[in-house]
């Protein structure tokens, strides 16, 4: 069978393919889009991570020292959250590994709508640049840049930031959020028809059904943000009055609307390493997952779950008691699903064979640092004890541990697992590792300490603070260089990668890994399943 | 877990590709139609619930006055915007469950120029809004002061009985109600006018 792959291979050696400008412009090969979406996301990663450095330089000590104006580090502050969110970690999740894996894995020889696959990635990347323009452009009196939050709370985005920095970045959005929707029926469509002969929803890798209910909650969630951030747009330029009480509206509309998004939002970002740890923790544990079936629908429950919570942000805005008891309760609910899942994985290594390759470091490493995101975030889910901990840096601390240290570390165990199969090169073991502990200490000590900040009310969102909280955030700005420092190493390990050239295997990870894509050369020729493989 | 082969074979037909796409593209739609949508449903639902302490209106007063009074305090805000001088004549009223209840707050134009305002309303606490009733509201109006013109203007209101059939209401033994008049003539009118100086945003 894997000899019929290469002879596959062989056939398609040569000139079967586009070159140059038309190759990487007008690309609708999947495999392409996959690679543009990842450098597209490592280039937001950067930018992203150099906005945190500065911020945490600033933070080292009390006063101002690196932003003369305050309001430019409110401005650093948004663009850190919105790059990262839009810009680093989606074309990661959905845009590369979606896009390369999703029909390696089902067996199909493209996604569905391949043109359409196109125009996603060049919305995107068209976002990013108005993004980054934003920051250039007139913000709020006397600085240049958005800095209402990755939030964009009304009033502070309409009549609180005059400048046009502000539309950018809502345009940034739109464009942003059309690539996603556009991106989301072509993955639904593709896994809805494409699978190969015998792969039922059932027996569809976890990975697949976790781009699977990320595609739903994208098409639902979406289309609101567009929505809320329209009437955003219409209320500063064209005197509508959605978000403005003065003439009738009503600013927690805005808040309501953009956590519906926003919500499902972070479900959006974490799904995806749900299924990528899972194919990793099997593989390096030669076992198949445990619990296969209560995984998958776990995954639909925290999807679903995901669409009714979301007012657990606001608790503060002005709820009544039992509007409170609801959301409160529905929260906690989420933690049900999201421990079947950590059993799950912990139940899939119970037994098993486990070798601590690099990518099983990285998923350890997630699990791990989910789990701690994940009961913070039980915390916070009580109304009462938010009283106390919203917006300071125990909310901080919270979101990264779920999303820097989770949802990233999933995307390295990601890259560390299928990047020999994507471009045909074994990755260095003794850079990986080296990468993981640096970016897992790095990561804890700049994160850790923000708990115990946020406990002592430290508010988050400004550029100074009083003298009493210098010392943990001494400590969070060497640990955050420290995680730099890691990424730095990534991209080292990246060079040796690539310059040493070591041939990957068909499948390097051995028996473990049972799904199609091993089923191909590394890297896989420029078109795959032109023959359809049937599953039994 | 997935055996393979890739025998020659026909492939399969997907017609369904552009169905489900364009039901896709449907589902977005019906997304961003609905988020439009919350803004007048959300409206309704208050007014009709009394969700998040928006007061109700009524025609007149109800036949039962019960012997328990309750405490109504007033609480009244000008937005910047606004050049007016606006405050209620008494801090709070002690009026009889079910008796309507006759109150003037009083607001003065600071300027020269005619300004109008309009007030938006609320009660505290929330559960409330569903049985704190207007009779008359200066609220349901935009109110136009000449310049320098000062006036009175009333609320008629009762408190609906069924409160103290409510679990969630029937303790509360004050209620506060809240007005804040936004300016809403265009101020740009009078930014533009000629020779003035003072006004303006």
């Amino acid at each position: 069978m894997a000899n019929n792959a290469q002879a596959e291979a062989a056939h398609h050696d040569h000139d079967d393919h586009p070159h140059g400008l038309r190759r990487w412009l007008f690309s609708t090969n999947h495999k392409d889009i996959g690679t543009l979406y990842l450098i597209l996301s490592l280039v937001g990663g950067v930018v992203g991570a150099l906005l945190s450095m500065a911020m945490r330089a600033e933070l080292m000590e009390p006063g101002l020292q690196i932003f003369g104006n305050p309001e430019m580090y409110n401005v650093f502050v948004t663009a850190h959250g919105l790059i990262m969110v839009f810009f680093a970690v989606m074309p990661a999740t959905m845009g590369a590994f979606g896009n390369w894996m999703v029909p390696l894995m089902i067996g199909a020889p493209d996604m569905a709508f391949p043109r359409m696959n196109n125009i996603s990635f060049w919305l995107l990347a068209m976002a990013f640049v108005l993004l980054v323009a934003s920051l250039f452009m007139p913000g709020a009196p006397g600085a240049t840049g958005a800095g209402a939050g990755w939030t964009i709370y009304a009033p502070l985005s309409t009549s609180g930031s005059p400048g046009i920095a502000v539309d950018f970045a809502i345009l940034a959005l739109h464009l942003g959020g059309a690539s996603s929707i556009l991106g989301a029926i072509n993955f639904i469509t593709t896994i809805m028809n494409m699978r190969a002969p015998g792969m039922t929803l059932h027996k569809m890798p976890l990975f697949v059904w976790s781009i699977l209910v990320t595609a739903f909650l994208l098409l639902l969630s979406l289309p609101v943000l567009a929505g809320a951030i329209t009437m955003l747009l219409t209320d500063r330029n064209f005197g509508t009055a959605f978000f403005d009480s003065a003439r009738g509206g009503d600013p927690l509309l805005w808040q309501h609307l953009f956590w519906f998004f926003g919500h499902p939002e972070v479900y959006i970002m974490i799904l995806p390493g749900f299924g990528m740890v899972s194919q990793i923790v099997a593989t390096f544990s030669k076992k198949p997952v445990f619990g296969y079936l209560g995984m998958a629908y776990a995954m639909v429950a925290i999807g679903v779950i995901g669409f009714v919570v979301w007012a657990h942000h606001m608790y503060a805005a002005g709820l009544d008691v039992n509007t409170q008891a609801y959301f409160v309760f529905a929260t906690m609910v989420i933690a049900v699903p999201t421990g079947v899942k950590i059993f799950s994985w912990i139940a899939t290594m119970w037994g098993g064979s486990i070798s601590f390759k690099t990518p099983m470091l990285w998923s350890l490493g997630f699990i791990f640092l989910f789990t701690v995101g994940g009961v913070t975030g039980v915390m916070l889910s009580n109304a009462g004890v938010d009283r106390s901990f919203h917006d300071t840096y125990y909310v901080v601390a919270h979101f990264h541990y779920v999303l820097s240290l989770g949802a990233v570390f999933s995307l390295f165990a990601g890259w560390y697992y299928w990047s020999p199969k994507m471009y045909g090169y074994m990755y260095s073991e003794f850079w990986g590792k080296l990468h993981f502990w640096t970016m897992f200490i790095g990561a804890n000590l700049a994160f850790f300490p923000q708990h115990f900040l946020g406990l002592a009310g430290m508010p988050r969102r400004y550029a100074d603070y009083p003298d009493a909280y210098a010392g943990w955030n001494l400590v969070s700005s060497l640990g955050a260089y420290l995680a730099m420092a890691g990424f730095v190493i990534f991209f080292i390990g990246l060079f040796v990668q690539f310059s040493r050239k070591e041939k990957a295997a068909a499948n390097p990870w051995g028996p473990g890994a049972t799904t199609l894509e091993w089923t191909l050369p590394s890297p896989p020729p420029f078109h795959t399943f032109d023959t359809l493989p049937r599953i039994k | 877990m997935h055996k393979s082969d890739t025998s020659p074979q026909p492939r399969e037909p997907r017609d369904n590709r552009a169905l489900v796409g364009l039901a896709l593209a449907g589902v977005v739609a019906g997304m961003v139609g609905l988020s439009f949508a919350a803004v007048p449903l959300y409206r309704m639902f208050c007014q009709v619930t009394g969700f998040g302490g928006t007061p109700q209106v009524a025609e007149a007063a109800p036949d039962t006055v019960l012997e328990r009074t309750i405490k109504v305090r007033f609480d009244t805000n000008v937005d910047k915007e606004l050049p007016w001088d606006f405050k209620s004549e008494l801090r709070s009223v002690d009026v009889r469950i079910g008796e309507s209840a006759l109150v003037f707050f009083k607001a003065q134009n600071t300027t020269d120029k005619p300004v109008g305002g309009t007030a938006g309303f609320n009660v505290a606490p929330k559960a409330v809004g569903r049985y704190f009733t207007k009779i008359e509201c200066f609220c349901f109006k935009q109110q136009t002061l000449a310049a320098g013109q000062s006036i009175e203007m009333p609320v008629t209101f009762f408190v609906d009985p069924k409160i103290v059939e409510d679990d969630s209401t029937k303790n509360i033994e004050e209620i506060t109600l809240s007005y804040t008049f936004y300016r809403s003539d265009d101020p740009s009118d009078v930014a533009t006018a000629p020779g003035d100086g003072a006004s303006g945003s």
